[in-house]
């Protein structure tokens, strides 16, 4: 019950391979594809970031892509939540030696759900993606708790005039 | 004459799983120049050698790639074994073989998917990526990996395939074979596939030899360049022809694939039928002193493996050209004339693998 | 059928480079890659060739800043691995096709591979 509530929205997916070796975004792809089907639930994997809720990123932040990633991250519409998929994501994984790689996702964006593995399984993936979906679900709430009290506040304020 | 303009393209683009940027000179529609750019993935690996001794750097190579995991792992051991000395068992070999046909199977399929939703066919989309599933369920039973499988090491391999799953694999292919052939049916003949493909981008014979392409790219102009027929592994035992067209086009680009699912089908039920009993793996002592360019044909074209040993646990240098990286020279001369709608279609039909070319 | 591969490594002086390659031009072989390595003062730079699976390499050695003819007017795909070299060892190359001039891939740190480097690990995560 617990998690259909959630999925009573369904949520827009983007995805962005930040440096990641593919491993992990040919199984985001296949958690699409027939096996696995996440579209089953209304999730859509789209190429738009003002249509996505959830942003999905693989691989490490390194120094080419960070403003690529912020900039993807700014153009989507509140509530979004973040998830990182792999170890990689995470941490910068088996690259965190390499030179050109700052670290994980959570340097230059706030992540929300953080998806183990190397490569992350597509169940795994889609776990994680579960778990964003509570998030997303209580910003909302948030966000139009915070719409209302400020427009019976306004109300309030209208009337008293 | 027309007005030019600049259209950027990328790096994050929705046909793309991966970030490329083109910047497209266009007049109107057309295509007339293009500059590509990349670095959104480059990590720096080659310099991991320094870090990692030379037996541990079989996981880094196979994590350049997660597609042709499998392969990277191979051609960085042969290389190893090549400095080294070290003679590979037969089974080892013969394993070797089937894991890197079972890998090209899924890369292919994984491709054949992503060409077809960059066409805007997602059912054919769908399709390749469930027959994909097969294969990787085959790999998951033999490696444990579905998409890194780390069975490879130097001086063999680190796992076996029992005779029972040898046999359940064997008997496998034929059902699979034939759904293959009713998708590669479709990609082939198709009318609107063919519509979308052909005469798209055409590259000659002597443009693709003389700008280095490699590997299904090189094949469907007519090149018959297949690392294979060197007889790596077990390819010497087993005979091996490349598929080659010659149109030049992206159709042909395609056909190459789809004919080469059809080969390594063909490969995995001759490696099966001829595998012999024996060790998986040798004892490797002392470490690599010596140079090596170590080659190996992946699903992408042929890679280059340049290792250097000085005599220590660390390598010297490692440097890996890899086949989308020789890819982008023809690519940019086949995009000049190309409308606009085109471009993410020729762009997957060179089947780019960024994280390859950039390390 | 089988074919062996055969790898052979000539040295190469940098006057000669450029004939060299044409002659190979000539002969029939494609480019496979230009790599570089460095051994500790100097760089030795691989052009490597083939031609039906027999593997030619030319090698070159040079000393940090000595500046290269670039081999694009040859073969034109070369500059990938032109520029790859000057971004990554900071080897000036003279005459690129498509100069990219340091961005075609951009790292953290300058010239990651250069021999005259300051030294030292540089990495952020160790």
């Amino acid at each position: 019950m617990s998690t259909m509530a959630f999925l009573k929205r369904s949520p827009w997916i983007l995805h962005y391979d930040a440096s990641s070796c593919n491993g992990c975004d040919i199984e985001v792809l296949a958690c699409l594809t027939p096996l696995y089907d996440v579209e089953r639930f209304g999730i859509i994997n789209t190429g738009n970031p003002k249509h996505a809720d959830i942003l999905m990123i693989t691989g490490g932040i390194n120094e080419q892509n960070r403003e690529v990633v912020r900039n993807i991250y700014e153009q989507m519409p509140e509530p979004k939540v973040v998830v990182a998929i792999g170890v990689c994501a995470a941490s910068g994984g088996i690259f965190r030696e390499c030179y050109n790689i700052v670290g994980g996702v959570d340097k230059v964006i706030p992540v929300d759900v953080y998806v183990p593995g190397c490569a992350a399984r597509p169940e795994m993936i889609i776990d994680g993606v579960v778990k964003a979906l509570a998030i997303l679900e209580e910003r909302r709430e948030k966000m139009t708790g915070a719409a209302q009290t400020k427009e019976s506040a306004r109300q309030a304020a209208g009337e008293s005039t | 004459m027309p007005e030019r303009i600049v259209v950027p393209f990328g790096p994050q683009h929705p046909v793309l799983p991966e970030p490329i940027h083109l910047d497209l000179v266009l007049e109107d529609e057309t295509v007339v120049d293009v500059v590509p750019s990349i670095g959104y993935i480059h990590r720096g690996l080659e310099q991991l050698v320094q870090k990692r001794e030379f037996t541990e750097y079989v996981y880094v190579a196979e994590r350049i790639c997660g597609i042709c995991s499998f392969m990277h792992a191979l051609c960085y051991s042969q290389g190893i074994e090549h400095i080294m000395g070290i003679e590979v068992p037969d089974r080892a070999k013969y394993l070797r073989t089937i894991w890197s046909e079972c890998s090209r199977l899924h890369s292919h399929l994984l491709w054949l998917g992503l060409f077809a939703d960059g066409m805007g066919f997602e059912n054919l989309f769908m399709r390749s990526w469930q027959l994909r599933e097969s294969v990787l369920d085959t790999l998951e039973d033999t490696t444990g990996g579905r998409v890194i499988q780390g069975t490879c090491k130097v001086g063999g391999v680190r796992r076996d395939i029992g005779q029972e799953k040898l046999d359940e694999m064997h008997r496998a292919l034929d059902p699979f074979e034939e759904e293959c052939r009713d998708l590669g049916d479709i990609f082939l003949n198709d009318d609107t596939v063919k519509y979308r493909l052909q005469g798209l981008s055409v590259i000659s014979k002597d443009d693709a030899y003389a700008l280095g392409a490699v590997g299904p790219t090189a094949r469907a102009s007519g090149v018959p360049v297949d690392h294979r027929e060197t007889g790596y592994a077990a390819y010497g035992d087993l005979g091996f022809k490349p598929v080659v067209e010659t149109a030049g086009d992206c159709y042909a680009r395609c056909a190459v694939r789809v004919k080469e699912i059809y080969a390594s089908i063909d490969l995995i039920r001759r490696a099966i039928d001829q595998i012999p009993e024996g060790a998986l793996d040798v004892k490797v002592k002392g470490t690599p002193d010596g140079e090596y360019f170590s080659r190996v044909e992946q699903p992408r074209g042929e890679v280059v493996h340049y290792l250097r040993g000085n005599g220590t646990k660390h390598l010297a240098r490692a440097r890996i050209r890899t086949p989308t990286l020789a890819n982008i020279p023809p690519l940019v001369k086949m995009l000049p004339g190309a409308q606009l709608a085109d471009v993410p279609v020729v762009v997957l039909s060179i089947d780019p693998c960024i994280s390859c070319t950039e390390r | 059928m089988t074919v062996n591969e055969e790898q052979t490594t000539i040295s190469v002086a940098l006057e000669d480079l450029t004939r060299e390659v044409e002659a190979l031009h000539a002969g029939g072989y494609r480019l496979v890659q230009i790599g570089c390595t460095g051994t500790g003062e100097t760089y030795e730079i691989n052009y490597s060739f083939d031609k039906d699976y027999q593997y030619r390499n030319l090698r070159l050695t040079v000393e940090p800043e000595t500046e290269i003819p670039s081999i694009s007017g040859i073969y034109w795909g070369a500059f990938v691995y032109e520029n790859e070299m000057h971004d990554l060892f900071g080897i000036p190359v003279t005459g690129i096709n498509i100069d990219f001039k340091g961005t075609f891939i951009r790292t953290a740190e300058k010239y990651p591979f250069s021999v005259t480097r300051s030294g030292g690990d540089r990495c952020r995560n160790a």
